[in-house]
């Protein structure tokens, strides 16, 4: 156990880094829900980074807790999109206009 | 930085670890397919299951793959599949000019800084406290740790989540219920 924390909290940053990115660029609101995943995960690397780091338990346990957020908010989002594709037979976020037209 | 001695299993296993988390999250980005998608970020969640019991938080890497792999990416590959699996509505033109390269600078930005900020700062070149961990700490294991700081100093936003999840299913059920059933209903009543 003794890989230097920095190397875990770079590795996080780059993982963030690619689920920012997929989320901004990306149209299909499913692949933006799993850049969001990608996103929490790297959250999670770096409480449980810090959590070794101090000898804390109380960073794995708020890992714990954003892992049943997660679940909650995916069961939400991906009821809203199946939602919405009823409506409009389509899962990409540029159509959905209403508000502004 | 390399204060500390550095084993050559340890490297070996963080460096799969890392190739598997950011192979499999460009692959989340790079795959047309959404079935793809779903497959590599399986391979991402395995790789910070890794990355979790390489830092002594086993039950979270065991909840990792049960809750992550098990039944969020189940839950994505239920909903591709319910969608339609060959329906790639992936638009060439960005309706942003420029809207890509602004996001690859803005992250890039973002993670330099904060790369910057991590070399910058002295705790991060000093030794980690590596010689006692979480799990060690006593004769406790993981387990026993973290679920006594669960069910004790956390129980009241345990409870919470308790109420957080059923909300969340009684949500999905109403958003996810078909609007004929309830026509159906309204009529027959």
């Amino acid at each position: 156990m003794s890989i230097p924390i920095a190397w875990y909290l770079v590795l996080a940053a780059v993982l963030f880094g690619i689920g920012a990115f997929g989320l901004l660029t990306k149209r299909s609101a499913l692949i933006m829900f799993m850049c969001i995943e990608l996103m929490l995960n790297a959250v999670n690397l770096t409480f449980v980074t810090f959590s070794r780091s101090f000898s804390d338990i109380g960073g794995q346990v708020t890992v714990f807790f954003v892992m049943v957020v997660a679940a909650a908010e995916v069961t939400v989002g991906l009821g809203i999109v199946v939602a919405v594709f009823r409506k409009r037979a389509s899962t990409s976020v540029d159509e959905l206009t209403e508000l502004k037209d | 930085m390399i204060a500390v001695a550095l084993t050559i299993p340890d490297v070996v296993v963080y460096v799969v670890a890392a190739l598997m988390i950011v192979v499999g999250a460009l692959g989340v980005i790079s795959f047309r397919n959404p079935v793809h998608c779903a497959l590599s970020l399986i391979m991402t969640l395995f790789g910070v299951a890794i990355a979790f019991i390489e830092q002594e938080a086993q039950f979270l890497a065991a909840v990792e793959i049960i809750v992550y792999a098990g039944a969020i990416v189940i839950l994505f590959l239920f909903v591709i599949m319910f969608l339609g699996v060959d329906r790639r509505d992936e638009v060439r033109v960005d309706p942003l000019v420029g809207q890509r390269a602004f996001a690859g600078v803005g992250v890039v930005i973002t993670i330099a800084g904060i790369i910057f900020l991590m070399a910058r700062s002295h705790w991060i070149t000093g030794v980690p406290h590596v010689a006692t961990g979480v799990a060690t700490k006593g004769n406790n294991s993981n387990v026993q740790e973290l679920g006594r700081a669960v069910f004790t100093t956390y129980l009241f936003a345990f409870e919470a989540t308790a109420a957080l999840l059923v909300i969340a299913v009684v949500g999905a059920v109403v958003l996810a219920r078909r609007e004929r059933a309830s026509t159906l209903e309204s009529s027959d009543a």
